[in-house]
C-alpha cells in the first residue's frame, strides 16, 4: 500500500458523494460517523442542561430557574446522557467502525440492521427531543413510580417511549456485533488473539441483549399505567412501587457496565500501544470484562438497600457487589503493570487513558462506599453518589471515548489531530473533572441530598466549587469539537499507521477502502506484538497477494 | 481553610454515627492507599520508562500468575472485611431495641406529619429527647419519600401504602437537619423539617404541653367504636371477628394455610383490605375500610391494638 497520495485513493469516504449516499449507507464506517455526529450533538445537549443546573446551584436558593424547570432540568440531563449519549458512545461509534477492522472482516455481519440501529436510535432520540420541547419531564431518570405512573403532569409516556424505541437500537448491535465475532473473523484472529476491545465489546453486546428487553418492558408498564390506569406499580390499585425498581435496576446497574465496558476496551489498546508493550495478563482482562458482565445482572438490589426489601436481600446484594470490585482491581492492575519497562509515550491519547485509570481507580473505590451497608445508609441519594457515578460514567467513560476518538481519527479521516492542544485538552479535563466532582463527595457525605433545587446554605463553597470545576471542564470539552473539526481540513495527512500500533485496524490505509481489505488478511501474530513490531503482523495468501 | 463555615465531616449526633464514620475512616484509608499506589506507579513508570528512542523494544512481559492471584485475593480479603463490617452496622440499625418511642410519621407531598404517643402532633418538625431509642413508623400518602437525618446517619424510605420503621438513638441535644431524599416532585427540595432533640425534662414537659386531643392509643380506641370493630372484635374470641388482645408479634394461622406474624403492615393491610388474608376458623364478613380512614386513622387504629396486651386487658391503658 501506497500512502504518499492518499488523496487520489479511492476510500470509504469519497467512495460517494450526497447526503443519500450518508443516509442510506450500509457501510459500518460510515455509519460510525452517523452516530458520532448524533451522540455528539446529545452530549452537547445534556451537556446545556448539566450547565443550567451547576449555575443554579452556586447559590442556595432557587434563583435562576422554577423548581419545576430544575427537576426537569436534572431528568432530561440524564436521560440524554444515559441512554442517547454515553450508552450509544464507545458502541456505536467506535465499537462499529473498529469491531470488522479488527477481526479483519469486511462489514458487520448484517450491514441493513446495523443502519436501521442508528435509524431506531434517532427516532427514540426525536420522542424525547419532542417530549423536552412540548414542556419537558420531571421524574428523574429513573422514572420511579408511582410518581411517574401517576403522580407527574410532565410527559413520561413519550419520553419513555423514546426509550423504549432506542432501546431497540442497542439491542440490533449488541446482536451484530456478538454474530459477528463469532463468525467473521479473519483466518488466525483466534478468540485469544482478538484485540480486548472487541472482547469487551462481546461481554457488553451480552448485556445489551439480556438487559434491555428489561428496561423495555417496565417503562412500557409505566406507560401503559399512566395512558390506561393499570395496577402494577400503583399501591391504590393493588400495584408494588418497589417492583419497578426492581425491573428498572436490573437493567439499568448493567447498563452502567454498558457504558464502561467498552472504555476499559479502548483503554486496553492505548495502554500497550503507548508503552509498546504486550498486555500484561491478557486472559485476566479478558476474562475479567465477561466476569463483569455476567456479576452486573447480580447486583441491582443494592439500589435499594433503604427501600424497604428484606435485610437479607440487602446483604446478599452488598456481597455480590463487592465482589464486582475484583475484576475491576484486576484490570486496573494489568493495565498498571502493562507500563512495567514499556517505552512509555505520554501522546494524548494516552494521557486520556492514564487519566482514565485514575478516575476509574477512585470511582471504583468510592463504589466499595455505596456497597458497604451501614455507609450506603448515609450517603444513598446523596451528592456522594452523584459525584461516584459520575467518575465512572462521565470521568472514566467519557475519558476513555475521547481517548480513543483521538487514536482512531487518524484511521477514521486519515488526518492528524493538533497534538499540542490534544494534550492540553485531556489536562484541562482531568483538572476540571476533578474539581467538579470532588467536592461532591464531601457534599454527600454531609449530608446534601441528591436532586434538591434549594439547599441549606452551609453547603454553599462546596457546590461553588463544583460549578466552578465545571466551567473548566465545559472547555475541556468544547475544544475538542473545535480542533477536531479544523483538522478535517487543515491538519497534516496521517498514513497508514501513524502510532506504530499493531491491529488489523493499523494494516489498512486511512481511510480505509469501503470493503476494509482489498485481501483477506492472515492473522500470524498474537494481540499487541508490540515486542516483535518490525515483523508483519498479517501475510496475504500466495495466490492473492499479487493483487496487494 | 476549613473552618466552621465549612465542615469535612457532618455533626455526629446519634449513637449510630460514630460507628459509620469509623468505618467511613477504614474506606478512606482502603481508598487513600490505593489510589496512591495507582498513581505514583503510574507516574514512576511514566517517567522512568518514558520513550528514549523511536527505536527501543521493550523487553516481552506476557503477566504473571502469581501477580494476578495476589492482587486477586488482597482485594477480595479486603472487601469481605468491608462486607461483614457493613452488615453488622446495617443489622444494628435495621432492629429497633424493644423499648424505643415509638412515633408515627406519615408523610406527603411536601410535608412531613409527626404524630406522638401522647396526642402531641406537628409538621417538619420532629421533637424527641436524647439518649432513648426512638422508633418511627413510616408511611406516605402518596409517592415515595425518604426520611434522611444526616446527623444521626440514618435514612429511610417512606411508601405508600406500606409501613417502614426507622430508629435511632440521638446522643446530643441540638437542632439537625431533616431532609426527604427520595425525590418526590415539584417541591422535593422544599420537604425539609427540623430534629429538635431536648434532655428528658425539657421533652417530657413539652410533649405534655397542651392542644391536645388525648394520647394516640386512646384516639384509636374512639376510631374503634365509632367504626363499629368493637361489635365483632372481643376481648376474647367469642365474637365474629378474632380477638385482637395480645395480637402484635403472635404468629397468625390463615385460611390458606399459611402462617403470619402479625406486625404493623400485615395490621394495616388487615384493616383496609381484610380479604387478603383470612384467619383460620372466620369468615370473610369484615367490611373493606380503604378509603374510609385516614392514614393517621389507621395508625391510631393500629396503635390502640397494639396496646392490648393481656395484662391490659381490652382497656388499652398504656
Amino acid at each position: 500500500m501506497n500512502d504518499s497520495v492518499p488523496e487520489h485513493r479511492l476510500h470509504y469516504l469519497n467512495a460517494s458523494y450526497g447526503l443519500k449516499s450518508w443516509l442510506l449507507t450500509t457501510d459500518h464506517k460510515r455509519i460510525a460517523w452517523l452516530y458520532l455526529i448524533s451522540v455528539t450533538f446529545f452530549f452537547f445537549i445534556g451537556g446545556f442542561f448539566a450547565t443550567l443546573l451547576r449555575i443554579e446551584l452556586l447559590t442556595p436558593q432557587g434563583d435562576l430557574v422554577q423548581a419545576e424547570t430544575y427537576n426537569k432540568l436534572f431528568t432530561m440531563h440524564g436521560v440524554t446522557m444515559v441512554f442517547f449519549f454515553l450508552i450509544p458512545s464507545i458502541p456505536a461509534v467506535l465499537g462499529n467502525f473498529l469491531i470488522p477492522l479488527m477481526i479483519g472482516a469486511r462489514d458487520l455481519a448484517f450491514p441493513r440492521i446495523n443502519l436501521a440501529s442508528w435509524y431506531l436510535y434517532i427516532i427514540g432520540g426525536l420522542f424525547t427531543l419532542t417530549a423536552a420541547a412540548a414542556g419537558g419531564v420531571d421524574t428523574g431518570w429513573t422514572f420511579y413510580t408511582p410518581y411517574s405512573s401517576i403522580y407527574s403532569n410532565s410527559n413520561v409516556a413519550l419520553t419513555v417511549i423514546g426509550i423504549f424505541v432506542t432501546g431497540f437500537s442497542s439491542i440490533l448491535t449488541g446482536l451484530n456485533f456478538i454474530v459477528t465475532i463469532h463468525t467473521m473473523r479473519a483466518p488466525g484472529m483466534t478468540w485469544f488473539r482478538l484485540p480486548l476491545f472487541v472482547w469487551s465489546h462481546y461481554a457488553t453486546s451480552i448485556i445489551f441483549i439480556l438487559g434491555t428487553p428489561v428496561i423495555a418492558i417496565s417503562l412500557t408498564l409505566v406507560a401503559l399505567e399512566r395512558l390506561f390506569g393499570l395496577g402494577i406499580f400503583n399501591p391504590e390499585l393493588g400495584g408494588d412501587p418497589l417492583l419497578f425498581q426492581h425491573l428498572f435496576w436490573f437493567y439499568s446497574h448493567p447498563a452502567v457496565y454498558i457504558m464502561i465496558l467498552p472504555g476499559m476496551g479502548v483503554i486496553s489498546e492505548l495502554i500497550p500501544c503507548f508503552s509498546r508493550k504486550r498486555i500484561f495478563g491478557y486472559n485476566f482482562v479478558a476474562f475479567s470484562s465477561l466476569a463483569i458482565a455476567v456479576l452486573g445482572f447480580l447486583v441491582w438490589g443494592h439500589h435499594m438497600f433503604v427501600s424497604g426489601q428484606s435485610i437479607y436481600a440487602g446483604m446478599i446484594f452488598s456481597f455480590l457487589s463487592m465482589l464486582v470490585a475484583i475484576p475491576s482491581a484486576i484490570k486496573v492492575f494489568n493495565w498498571t503493570a502493562t507500563l512495567y519497562k514499556g517505552s512509555v509515550s505520554l501522546d494524548a491519547p494516552m494521557l486520556y487513558a492514564l487519566g482514565f485509570i485514575g478516575l476509574f481507580t477512585m470511582g471504583g473505590l468510592t463504589g466499595l462506599f455505596v456497597a458497604a451497608l451501614g455507609v450506603d445508609v448515609h450517603v444513598h441519594d446523596t451528592y456522594f453518589v452523584i459525584a461516584h457515578f459520575h467518575y465512572i460514567m462521565v470521568g472514566s467513560a467519557v475519558m476513555a471515548y475521547l481517548g480513543g476518538i483521538h487514536f482512531w481519527w487518524p484511521k477514521m479521516t486519515g488526518r492528524r489531530y493538533p497534538e499540542v492542544l490534544a494534550r492540553l485538552a485531556a489536562l484541562i479535563i482531568f483538572l476540571g473533572f476533578n474539581l467538579t466532582f470532588f467536592p461532591q463527595f464531601i457534599l454527600g457525605y454531609l449530608g446534601m441530598p441528591r436532586r434538591y433545587h434549594v439547599y441549606p446554605p452551609e453547603f454553599q463553597a462546596l457546590n461553588v466549587l463544583s460549578s466552578a470545576g465545571a466551567s473548566i471542564l465545559a472547555v475541556g470539552y468544547v475544544l475538542p469539537l473545535i480542533y477536531l473539526i479544523w483538522s478535517l481540513r487543515y491538519s497534516p495527512v496521517a498514513g497508514m499507521n501513524p502510532w506504530k500500533a499493531r491491529g488489523l485496524e493499523w494494516q489498512t490505509p486511512s481511510p480505509p477502502p469501503t470493503d476494509n481489505f482489498e485481501v483477506t488478511p492472515i492473522v500470524v501474530q498474537p494481540a499487541y506484538a508490540y515486542d516483535v513490531l518490525d515483523e508483519p503482523e498479517v501475510i496475504y495468501a500466495p495466490e492473492k497477494a499479487a493483487h496487494v | 481553610m476549613f473552618g466552621p463555615n465549612l465542615p469535612l465531616f457532618p455533626e455526629q449526633a446519634s449513637t449510630l454515627a460514630p460507628r459509620v464514620d469509623a468505618l467511613l475512616y477504614f474506606l478512606l484509608a482502603v481508598s487513600a492507599f490505593f489510589s496512591l499506589l495507582i498513581s505514583i506507579s503510574i507516574v514512576v513508570f511514566a517517567i522512568k520508562y518514558r520513550r528514549r528512542s523511536d527505536s527501543e523494544r521493550p523487553p516481552l512481559i506476557l503477566g504473571s500468575l502469581g501477580l494476578e492471584i495476589f492482587w486477586t485475593a488482597v482485594p477480595l480479603a479486603i472487601t469481605m472485611v468491608i462486607f461483614v463490617w457493613g452488615a453488622k452496622l446495617f443489622f444494628v440499625s435495621f432492629y429497633p431495641p424493644p423499648n424505643a418511642l415509638e412515633i408515627n410519621v406519615v408523610a406527603k407531598q411536601w410535608m412531613w406529619k409527626v404524630q406522638h404517643p401522647e396526642g402531641k402532633s406537628e409538621i417538619d418538625e420532629l421533637h424527641i429527647p436524647a439518649g432513648q431509642p426512638v422508633k418511627l413508623l413510616l408511611t406516605s400518602q402518596d409517592v415515595i419519600h425518604d426520611f434522611f437525618v444526616p446527623a444521626f446517619r440514618v435514612k429511610k424510605d417512606v411508601l405508600p401504602g406500606r409501613y417502614t420503621t426507622l430508629w435511632f438513638e440521638a446522643s446530643k441535644p441540638g437542632t439537625y437537619h431533616l431532609f426527604c431524599a427520595q425525590y418526590c416532585g415539584t417541591q422535593h427540595s422544599g420537604m425539609v423539617g427540623r430534629i429538635i432533640v431536648m434532655e428528658p425534662p425539657a421533652y417530657a414537659t413539652w410533649v405534655g404541653g397542651g392542644g391536645t386531643g388525648g394520647s394516640t392509643t386512646a384516639a384509636g380506641q374512639k376510631l374503634f367504636q365509632t367504626l363499629g370493630c368493637a361489635t365483632c372484635h372481643l376481648p376474647t374470641d367469642s365474637g365474629r371477628g378474632p380477638s385482637l388482645v395480645g395480637l402484635i408479634g403472635k404468629t397468625v394461622a390463615l385460611q390458606n394455610g399459611r402462617s403470619i406474624t402479625a406486625d404493623e403492615n400485615y395490621l394495616r393491610e388487615s384493616i383496609l383490605e381484610p380479604r387478603a388474608k383470612i384467619v383460620m376458623g372466620y369468615q370473610p364478613i369484615m367490611p373493606i375500610f380503604k378509603g374510609s380512614v385516614s392514614e393517621e386513622g389507621v395508625l391510631q387504629i393500629i396503635s390502640y391494638i397494639k396496646s392490648l396486651t393481656p395484662q391490659a386487658g381490652a382497656q388499652g391503658k398504656k
